[in-house]
Protein backbone atom coordinates (compact mmCIF):
# COMPACT_ATOMS: atom_id res chain seq x y z
CA UNK A 1 0.00 0.00 0.00
CA UNK A 2 1.37 3.33 -1.09
CA UNK A 3 1.51 5.93 1.95
CA UNK A 4 -1.90 8.37 2.02
CA UNK A 5 -1.04 11.80 2.13
CA UNK A 6 -2.67 13.48 5.15
CA UNK A 7 -1.73 17.07 3.55
CA UNK A 8 -0.97 17.69 0.18
CA UNK A 9 0.78 20.81 -0.16
CA UNK A 10 1.58 22.79 -4.02
CA UNK A 11 5.21 24.16 -4.57
CA UNK A 12 5.07 24.05 -8.35
CA UNK A 13 6.53 27.72 -9.88
CA UNK A 14 8.86 28.35 -6.61
CA UNK A 15 12.29 28.24 -5.64
CA UNK A 16 14.34 27.10 -3.03
CA UNK A 17 14.51 28.19 -0.54
CA UNK A 18 10.16 28.76 -0.47
CA UNK A 19 9.59 24.99 -0.70
CA UNK A 20 11.71 23.80 2.16
CA UNK A 21 10.00 26.94 4.41
CA UNK A 22 6.60 25.60 3.36
CA UNK A 23 7.05 22.10 3.68
CA UNK A 24 8.45 23.11 6.91
CA UNK A 25 5.23 25.02 7.50
CA UNK A 26 3.03 22.40 6.89
CA UNK A 27 5.00 19.76 9.05
CA UNK A 28 4.59 21.99 12.12
CA UNK A 29 0.91 21.24 11.83
CA UNK A 30 0.66 17.97 11.75
CA UNK A 31 1.38 15.27 14.56
CA UNK A 32 4.33 13.04 14.15
CA UNK A 33 3.29 10.06 11.81
CA UNK A 34 1.24 12.13 9.75
CA UNK A 35 2.31 12.34 5.92
CA UNK A 36 2.84 15.30 3.63
CA UNK A 37 2.99 15.28 0.02
CA UNK A 38 5.13 18.41 -1.57
CA UNK A 39 4.96 18.74 -5.22
CA UNK A 40 7.71 20.77 -6.65
CA UNK A 41 9.09 21.33 -10.18
CA UNK A 42 12.54 23.63 -8.86
CA UNK A 43 15.28 21.28 -10.32
CA UNK A 44 17.31 22.03 -7.08
CA UNK A 45 14.62 20.61 -4.95
CA UNK A 46 15.78 16.92 -4.96
CA UNK A 47 18.90 17.64 -3.65
CA UNK A 48 17.55 20.01 -0.99
CA UNK A 49 14.60 17.60 0.28
CA UNK A 50 17.30 14.83 0.52
CA UNK A 51 19.60 17.04 2.62
CA UNK A 52 16.83 18.49 4.17
CA UNK A 53 15.22 15.07 5.52
CA UNK A 54 18.91 13.85 6.19
CA UNK A 55 19.14 16.79 8.41
CA UNK A 56 16.04 16.87 10.37
CA UNK A 57 15.52 12.96 10.86
CA UNK A 58 11.92 13.70 8.71
CA UNK A 59 11.47 10.86 6.73
CA UNK A 60 11.13 11.03 2.89
CA UNK A 61 9.00 8.10 1.70
CA UNK A 62 8.60 8.23 -1.81
CA UNK A 63 10.18 11.01 -4.22
CA UNK A 64 9.42 10.46 -7.54
CA UNK A 65 8.85 12.48 -10.50
CA UNK A 66 6.02 13.44 -13.32
CA UNK A 67 7.86 15.41 -16.41
CA UNK A 68 9.34 18.13 -15.11
CA UNK A 69 7.44 17.59 -11.24
CA UNK A 70 8.97 15.89 -7.85
CA UNK A 71 6.61 14.67 -5.97
CA UNK A 72 8.29 14.45 -2.29
CA UNK A 73 6.19 12.27 0.52
CA UNK A 74 7.51 13.00 4.06
CA UNK A 75 6.43 11.26 7.23
CA UNK A 76 6.80 13.57 10.35
CA UNK A 77 9.20 11.94 13.12
CA UNK A 78 8.89 12.82 16.80
CA UNK B 1 37.42 62.79 2.42
CA UNK B 2 35.06 59.86 3.38
CA UNK B 3 36.65 59.79 7.15
CA UNK B 4 35.93 63.87 7.44
CA UNK B 5 32.81 63.96 6.07
CA UNK B 6 31.28 60.98 7.39
CA UNK B 7 32.97 59.06 10.32
CA UNK B 8 33.07 62.15 12.47
CA UNK B 9 29.49 62.21 12.64
CA UNK B 10 27.30 59.42 13.96
CA UNK B 11 25.39 56.38 12.27
CA UNK B 12 22.94 57.68 10.65
CA UNK B 13 19.15 56.63 12.06
CA UNK B 14 20.46 55.82 15.39
CA UNK B 15 17.24 56.57 17.17
CA UNK B 16 13.45 57.00 16.26
CA UNK B 17 11.73 54.10 15.60
CA UNK B 18 11.95 52.19 18.80
CA UNK B 19 14.38 49.22 18.46
CA UNK B 20 16.94 48.97 19.98
CA UNK B 21 20.23 50.88 18.38
CA UNK B 22 23.02 48.35 18.08
CA UNK B 23 26.00 49.59 19.66
CA UNK B 24 27.96 48.01 16.80
CA UNK B 25 26.65 47.24 13.47
CA UNK B 26 28.52 45.26 11.02
CA UNK B 27 26.08 43.91 9.12
CA UNK B 28 26.58 46.40 6.17
CA UNK B 29 25.91 43.89 3.18
CA UNK B 30 22.63 42.93 4.62
CA UNK B 31 21.64 46.91 4.69
CA UNK B 32 23.38 49.64 4.72
CA UNK B 33 22.11 52.94 6.27
CA UNK B 34 21.47 55.90 3.70
CA UNK B 35 24.27 58.51 3.55
CA UNK B 36 21.94 61.92 5.03
CA UNK B 37 23.71 64.16 1.92
CA UNK B 38 21.91 61.03 0.07
CA UNK B 39 18.34 61.69 2.09
CA UNK B 40 19.08 65.42 1.56
CA UNK B 41 19.21 65.32 -2.38
CA UNK B 42 15.70 62.50 -2.47
CA UNK B 43 13.82 64.68 -0.15
CA UNK B 44 12.54 66.95 -2.65
CA UNK B 45 11.53 64.69 -4.96
CA UNK B 46 9.48 63.09 -2.65
CA UNK B 47 8.00 65.90 -1.22
CA UNK B 48 7.27 68.02 -4.89
CA UNK B 49 6.05 67.37 -8.12
CA UNK B 50 8.94 66.25 -10.01
CA UNK B 51 8.11 62.12 -9.93
CA UNK B 52 7.51 61.08 -13.58
CA UNK B 53 9.79 61.12 -16.26
CA UNK B 54 7.17 60.72 -18.78
CA UNK B 55 4.91 63.60 -17.60
CA UNK B 56 3.36 65.52 -20.37
CA UNK B 57 4.17 69.44 -18.46
CA UNK B 58 7.19 71.06 -17.34
CA UNK B 59 7.80 68.65 -14.05
CA UNK B 60 8.33 66.12 -16.37
CA UNK B 61 11.18 67.54 -18.68
CA UNK B 62 12.94 68.34 -14.58
CA UNK B 63 12.38 64.32 -13.65
CA UNK B 64 13.76 63.24 -16.83
CA UNK B 65 16.90 65.23 -16.70
CA UNK B 66 17.24 63.93 -13.03
CA UNK B 67 17.01 60.46 -14.20
CA UNK B 68 19.55 61.01 -16.84
CA UNK B 69 21.71 62.71 -14.03
CA UNK B 70 21.48 59.57 -11.92
CA UNK B 71 22.08 57.29 -15.13
CA UNK B 72 24.92 59.02 -15.71
CA UNK B 73 26.36 58.89 -12.54
CA UNK B 74 25.78 55.48 -12.54
CA UNK B 75 27.33 54.36 -15.60
CA UNK B 76 30.13 56.57 -14.21
CA UNK B 77 31.22 54.76 -11.58
CA UNK B 78 31.73 51.76 -13.90
CA UNK B 79 33.28 53.16 -16.69
CA UNK B 80 30.17 52.58 -18.96
CA UNK B 81 27.99 54.21 -21.30
CA UNK B 82 25.26 55.94 -19.32
CA UNK B 83 22.52 55.07 -21.79
CA UNK B 84 23.84 51.16 -21.12
CA UNK B 85 21.87 51.93 -17.32
CA UNK B 86 18.32 49.88 -17.35
CA UNK B 87 17.43 50.89 -13.49
CA UNK B 88 15.11 48.62 -11.77
CA UNK B 89 13.80 48.15 -8.54
CA UNK B 90 16.53 45.58 -6.74
CA UNK B 91 19.64 44.01 -7.55
CA UNK B 92 17.89 40.80 -7.85
CA UNK B 93 14.98 41.98 -10.46
CA UNK B 94 18.55 43.04 -12.57
CA UNK B 95 20.34 39.58 -12.10
CA UNK B 96 16.84 37.93 -13.17
CA UNK B 97 16.76 40.79 -16.63
CA UNK B 98 20.20 39.78 -17.14
CA UNK B 99 19.87 36.04 -16.94
CA UNK B 100 16.72 35.10 -18.48
CA UNK B 101 16.31 38.47 -20.43
CA UNK B 102 19.51 37.27 -22.54
CA UNK B 103 18.44 33.45 -22.39
CA UNK B 104 15.23 34.64 -24.05
CA UNK B 105 16.86 36.60 -26.95
CA UNK B 106 19.70 33.88 -27.75
CA UNK B 107 19.94 31.09 -30.48
CA UNK B 108 21.92 29.10 -27.67
CA UNK B 109 20.28 27.23 -25.00
CA UNK B 110 23.23 26.80 -22.68
CA UNK B 111 24.37 28.86 -19.68
CA UNK B 112 27.37 28.61 -17.35
CA UNK B 113 27.21 29.92 -14.19
CA UNK B 114 29.49 29.37 -10.83
CA UNK B 115 28.39 27.34 -7.62
CA UNK B 116 28.64 30.16 -5.24
CA UNK B 117 26.53 32.66 -6.98
CA UNK B 118 23.21 35.12 -5.16
CA UNK B 119 20.30 33.17 -5.23
CA UNK B 120 18.93 35.26 -7.49
CA UNK B 121 20.81 33.85 -10.39
CA UNK B 122 21.02 30.82 -8.88
CA UNK B 123 16.77 30.65 -8.86
CA UNK B 124 17.03 32.31 -12.18
CA UNK B 125 19.12 29.58 -13.87
CA UNK B 126 16.99 27.03 -12.40
CA UNK B 127 14.28 28.62 -14.05
CA UNK B 128 16.25 28.03 -17.39
CA UNK B 129 16.92 24.77 -16.12
CA UNK B 130 13.02 23.99 -16.14
CA UNK B 131 12.73 25.24 -19.62
CA UNK B 132 15.13 23.00 -21.62
CA UNK B 133 18.21 24.96 -20.77
CA UNK B 134 21.29 23.12 -19.98
CA UNK B 135 23.24 24.85 -17.09
CA UNK B 136 26.78 24.26 -15.63
CA UNK B 137 27.63 25.41 -12.07
CA UNK B 138 31.20 25.56 -12.42
CA UNK B 139 32.76 24.83 -8.88
CA UNK B 140 35.47 26.51 -6.83
CA UNK B 141 38.32 26.38 -5.06
CA UNK B 142 39.32 25.88 -1.38
CA UNK B 143 38.91 30.18 -0.99
CA UNK B 144 36.01 30.41 -3.38
CA UNK B 145 37.76 31.29 -6.80
CA UNK B 146 36.58 30.64 -10.00
CA UNK B 147 39.41 29.08 -12.18
CA UNK B 148 39.02 31.36 -15.63
CA UNK B 149 39.91 28.35 -17.47
CA UNK B 150 37.43 25.91 -16.08
CA UNK B 151 34.46 28.63 -17.25
CA UNK B 152 36.27 28.47 -20.64
CA UNK B 153 36.11 24.48 -20.46
CA UNK B 154 32.69 24.78 -19.58
CA UNK B 155 31.35 27.14 -22.37
CA UNK B 156 30.12 25.52 -25.46
CA UNK B 157 28.78 25.97 -29.30
CA UNK B 158 25.49 26.72 -28.02
CA UNK B 159 26.50 28.91 -24.53
CA UNK B 160 23.95 32.03 -24.07
CA UNK B 161 25.67 33.27 -21.46
CA UNK B 162 28.44 33.54 -18.78
CA UNK B 163 27.25 34.92 -15.23
CA UNK B 164 30.42 34.76 -12.43
CA UNK B 165 29.47 37.26 -9.28
CA UNK B 166 32.55 39.64 -8.98
CA UNK B 167 32.22 38.74 -5.27
CA UNK B 168 31.14 36.74 -3.03
CA UNK B 169 29.01 38.20 -0.15
CA UNK B 170 29.08 35.52 2.14
CA UNK B 171 33.01 34.87 2.23
CA UNK B 172 34.35 38.17 0.33
CA UNK B 173 36.39 36.40 -2.34
CA UNK B 174 36.63 38.73 -5.45
CA UNK B 175 36.90 36.84 -8.49
CA UNK B 176 39.12 36.76 -11.69
CA UNK B 177 36.93 38.93 -13.71
CA UNK B 178 39.35 40.03 -16.29
CA UNK B 179 40.76 37.21 -16.86
CA UNK B 180 37.30 35.17 -17.47
CA UNK B 181 36.01 38.41 -19.28
CA UNK B 182 38.65 37.83 -21.60
CA UNK B 183 37.84 34.18 -22.16
CA UNK B 184 34.40 34.52 -23.07
CA UNK B 185 34.99 37.51 -25.15
CA UNK B 186 37.76 35.26 -27.28
CA UNK B 187 34.59 32.90 -27.76
CA UNK B 188 32.10 35.51 -28.40
CA UNK B 189 29.87 34.81 -25.34
CA UNK B 190 27.90 37.38 -23.40
CA UNK B 191 29.48 38.02 -19.75
CA UNK B 192 27.27 39.05 -17.13
CA UNK B 193 28.40 39.95 -13.65
CA UNK B 194 26.69 40.86 -10.73
CA UNK B 195 28.69 43.81 -9.41
CA UNK B 196 27.03 43.80 -5.73
CA UNK B 197 29.41 44.23 -2.93
CA UNK B 198 32.46 44.82 -5.54
CA UNK B 199 31.31 48.41 -7.24
CA UNK B 200 32.76 51.09 -5.29
CA UNK B 201 35.11 49.01 -3.37
CA UNK B 202 37.20 47.57 -6.02
CA UNK B 203 37.85 48.81 -9.26
CA UNK B 204 35.45 47.61 -11.72
CA UNK B 205 35.21 49.01 -15.39
CA UNK B 206 33.33 47.13 -17.88
CA UNK B 207 35.72 47.54 -20.50
CA UNK B 208 39.06 46.47 -18.27
CA UNK B 209 36.60 43.25 -17.12
CA UNK B 210 35.24 42.76 -20.83
CA UNK B 211 32.06 42.82 -19.02
CA UNK B 212 28.97 42.78 -21.51
CA UNK B 213 25.83 43.25 -18.35
CA UNK B 214 26.80 44.59 -15.03
CA UNK B 215 24.15 44.66 -11.80
CA UNK B 216 24.63 47.13 -9.31
CA UNK B 217 22.81 48.03 -6.14
CA UNK B 218 21.62 51.33 -4.76
CA UNK B 219 21.86 50.03 -0.97
CA UNK B 220 25.37 48.21 -1.24
CA UNK B 221 26.21 51.95 -2.36
CA UNK B 222 24.77 53.74 0.84
CA UNK B 223 21.30 54.83 -1.67
CA UNK B 224 18.22 54.00 -0.98
CA UNK B 225 16.86 50.47 -1.36
CA UNK B 226 13.92 49.85 -3.69
CA UNK B 227 16.75 51.02 -6.52
CA UNK B 228 19.17 48.78 -8.59
CA UNK B 229 20.21 48.44 -11.97
CA UNK B 230 21.63 46.95 -15.16
CA UNK B 231 23.90 47.97 -17.19
CA UNK B 232 24.30 46.28 -20.68
CA UNK B 233 26.96 46.96 -23.65
CA UNK B 234 24.96 48.03 -26.31
CA UNK B 235 25.17 45.19 -28.66
CA UNK B 236 23.67 42.63 -26.38
CA UNK B 237 20.67 41.31 -27.46
CA UNK B 238 18.10 41.05 -24.65
CA UNK B 239 13.94 41.20 -23.78
CA UNK B 240 12.49 42.22 -20.87
CA UNK B 241 11.11 40.47 -18.11
CA UNK B 242 8.78 43.31 -16.98
CA UNK B 243 6.06 44.55 -19.55
CA UNK B 244 3.85 47.90 -19.24
CA UNK B 245 4.64 51.10 -20.81
CA UNK B 246 8.20 50.82 -22.27
CA UNK B 247 9.85 52.96 -19.92
CA UNK B 248 13.57 52.14 -19.82
CA UNK B 249 13.89 51.91 -23.33
CA UNK B 250 11.34 48.88 -23.09
CA UNK B 251 13.59 46.51 -21.14
CA UNK B 252 12.42 47.69 -18.07
CA UNK B 253 8.29 49.26 -17.65
CA UNK B 254 6.91 50.61 -14.71
CA UNK B 255 6.80 54.30 -13.68
CA UNK B 256 10.63 55.14 -12.50
CA UNK B 257 10.89 55.15 -9.13
CA UNK B 258 13.24 58.94 -9.34
CA UNK B 259 13.55 59.31 -5.67
CA UNK B 260 14.95 56.23 -5.27
CA UNK B 261 16.86 56.34 -8.47
CA UNK B 262 18.63 59.59 -7.96
CA UNK B 263 19.38 58.68 -4.55
CA UNK B 264 21.26 55.91 -6.20
CA UNK B 265 23.16 58.28 -8.16
CA UNK B 266 24.10 60.73 -5.66
CA UNK B 267 25.75 57.41 -3.84
CA UNK B 268 27.16 56.23 -7.10
CA UNK B 269 28.72 59.23 -7.40
CA UNK B 270 30.04 59.69 -3.67
CA UNK B 271 31.50 55.97 -4.04
CA UNK B 272 33.42 57.35 -6.74
CA UNK B 273 34.64 60.38 -5.10
CA UNK B 274 35.46 58.84 -1.75
CA UNK B 275 35.58 55.17 -2.65
CA UNK B 276 39.42 54.92 -2.43
CA UNK B 277 39.64 56.14 1.47
CA UNK B 278 36.92 54.99 2.88
CA UNK B 279 38.25 51.17 1.67
CA UNK B 280 41.52 52.00 2.86
CA UNK B 281 39.87 52.91 6.37
CA UNK B 282 37.98 50.35 6.37
CA UNK B 283 40.48 47.48 4.88
CA UNK B 284 42.38 48.96 8.25
CA UNK B 285 39.77 48.10 10.84
CA UNK B 286 38.77 45.13 8.88
CA UNK B 287 42.30 43.44 9.44
CA UNK B 288 42.13 44.79 12.87
CA UNK B 289 39.30 43.04 13.71
CA UNK B 290 40.30 39.64 12.10
CA UNK B 291 43.31 39.83 14.16
CA UNK B 292 42.04 40.34 17.15
CA UNK B 293 39.50 37.76 16.59
CA UNK B 294 42.20 35.05 15.23
CA UNK B 295 44.17 35.43 18.34
CA UNK B 296 41.97 35.52 20.97
CA UNK B 297 40.12 32.80 19.34
CA UNK B 298 43.19 30.40 17.64
CA UNK B 299 40.66 27.88 16.66
CA UNK B 300 38.38 30.36 14.37
CA UNK B 301 39.54 30.10 10.53
CA UNK B 302 38.62 32.66 8.00
CA UNK B 303 36.86 32.05 5.24
CA UNK B 304 37.45 33.13 1.74
CA UNK B 305 40.53 34.95 -0.02
CA UNK B 306 42.66 37.12 1.91
CA UNK B 307 44.75 40.28 0.87
CA UNK B 308 43.88 41.72 -2.58
CA UNK B 309 41.38 38.49 -3.56
CA UNK B 310 38.96 39.69 -1.04
CA UNK B 311 36.29 42.30 -0.44
CA UNK B 312 38.12 45.16 1.85
CA UNK B 313 35.31 45.77 4.44
CA UNK B 314 34.05 41.70 4.99
CA UNK B 315 35.63 39.62 7.38
CA UNK B 316 34.19 36.10 7.50
CA UNK B 317 35.13 33.47 10.02
CA UNK B 318 33.74 29.39 11.07
CA UNK B 319 34.58 28.46 14.57
CA UNK B 320 34.28 24.94 14.92
CA UNK B 321 32.41 23.70 17.60
CA UNK B 322 29.52 26.28 17.74
CA UNK B 323 26.82 27.52 16.02
CA UNK B 324 26.89 30.71 14.00
CA UNK B 325 23.23 31.41 14.45
CA UNK B 326 23.96 30.66 18.30
CA UNK B 327 26.85 33.03 17.98
CA UNK B 328 24.99 35.63 16.73
CA UNK B 329 22.09 35.46 19.08
CA UNK B 330 24.24 36.18 21.48
CA UNK B 331 26.36 38.97 20.11
CA UNK B 332 22.92 40.87 19.37
CA UNK B 333 22.06 40.58 23.15
CA UNK B 334 25.45 42.13 23.28
CA UNK B 335 24.52 45.00 21.21
CA UNK B 336 26.14 43.40 18.28
CA UNK B 337 24.54 43.31 14.66
CA UNK B 338 26.27 41.05 12.54
CA UNK B 339 25.18 37.95 9.95
CA UNK B 340 25.41 34.56 8.76
CA UNK B 341 26.01 36.08 4.75
CA UNK B 342 23.30 34.18 3.75
CA UNK B 343 19.77 34.94 4.15
CA UNK B 344 18.56 32.04 2.61
CA UNK B 345 19.76 29.14 4.91
CA UNK B 346 19.04 31.81 7.53
CA UNK B 347 15.58 30.44 6.62
CA UNK B 348 15.70 26.86 5.98
CA UNK B 349 18.97 26.26 8.36
CA UNK B 350 20.32 24.27 5.27
CA UNK B 351 24.16 24.40 5.24
CA UNK B 352 25.29 27.59 3.07
CA UNK B 353 25.38 26.33 -0.65
CA UNK B 354 28.89 28.79 -0.86
CA UNK B 355 29.93 26.64 2.42
CA UNK B 356 30.00 23.78 0.74
CA UNK B 357 31.08 24.57 -2.34
CA UNK B 358 34.31 25.43 -0.64
CA UNK B 359 34.52 21.85 0.80
CA UNK B 360 33.95 23.15 4.37
CA UNK B 361 31.63 20.06 5.69
CA UNK B 362 31.90 19.92 9.02
CA UNK B 363 31.98 24.07 9.03
CA UNK B 364 29.23 24.12 6.76
CA UNK B 365 26.92 22.69 9.50
CA UNK B 366 27.81 25.25 12.01
CA UNK B 367 27.92 27.99 9.68
CA UNK B 368 29.91 31.35 9.43
CA UNK B 369 30.01 34.36 10.98
CA UNK B 370 29.85 37.27 8.90
CA UNK B 371 31.16 40.69 9.88
CA UNK B 372 30.61 43.70 6.88
CA UNK B 373 32.03 47.05 7.48
CA UNK B 374 31.07 50.66 6.04
CA UNK B 375 31.00 53.98 6.04
CA UNK B 376 30.51 54.74 9.87
CA UNK B 377 31.64 51.99 11.33
CA UNK B 378 34.27 53.11 14.18
CA UNK B 379 37.50 51.08 15.93
CA UNK B 380 35.19 51.60 19.13
CA UNK B 381 32.80 48.83 17.16
CA UNK B 382 35.51 46.69 16.28
CA UNK B 383 37.00 46.47 19.62
CA UNK B 384 33.73 45.86 21.05
CA UNK B 385 33.77 42.43 18.67
CA UNK B 386 36.91 41.94 19.71
CA UNK B 387 36.23 42.11 23.19
CA UNK B 388 33.19 40.15 23.22
CA UNK B 389 32.75 37.64 20.96
CA UNK B 390 35.30 35.25 22.72
CA UNK B 391 33.34 35.24 26.07
CA UNK B 392 30.12 34.58 23.84
CA UNK B 393 31.83 31.51 22.09
CA UNK B 394 33.64 30.20 25.72
CA UNK B 395 29.83 30.25 27.12
CA UNK B 396 28.05 28.45 24.24
CA UNK B 397 31.09 25.56 24.34
CA UNK B 398 30.02 25.99 27.92
CA UNK B 399 26.37 25.30 27.61
CA UNK B 400 26.86 22.50 24.71
CA UNK B 401 30.22 20.50 25.55
CA UNK B 402 30.48 18.23 22.49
Amino acid sequence: MPPVADRKIDCVGLFCPVPIIKTVEALAELSPGRILEMTSDDPASLADMKSWSARTGHELLEIDKHGAVFRFVVRKTG
Amino acid sequence: MARSSASSSARPGSGGLGAAVPRAYLDYAGFSPVDPRVVAVMRPFLEGGVGNPGAPHSLGLEARASLDGARAKVARLVGASPAGVIFTASATEANNLAIRGVAQRAAGRHVVTTAIEHISVLNSCRDLEKRGFGVTYVGVDADGVVDPQAVARATREDTALVSVMAANGEIGTLEPLREIGRLTRERGVPFHVDGVGAAGRVALAVDEAHVDLLTLSSNDLYGPPGAGALWVRPDVKLAPVILGGGQERGYRSGTENLPAIVGMGVAAELARIEGAAEVARLRELRDRLLAGVLERLPEARLTGARGAMRLPHHASIVVPGVKADAVLLELDLRGIAASSGSACNAKTGEPSHVLRAIGCDRESLEGSLCFTLGRWTTAGEIDLVIETLPGVVARLRSLAPR
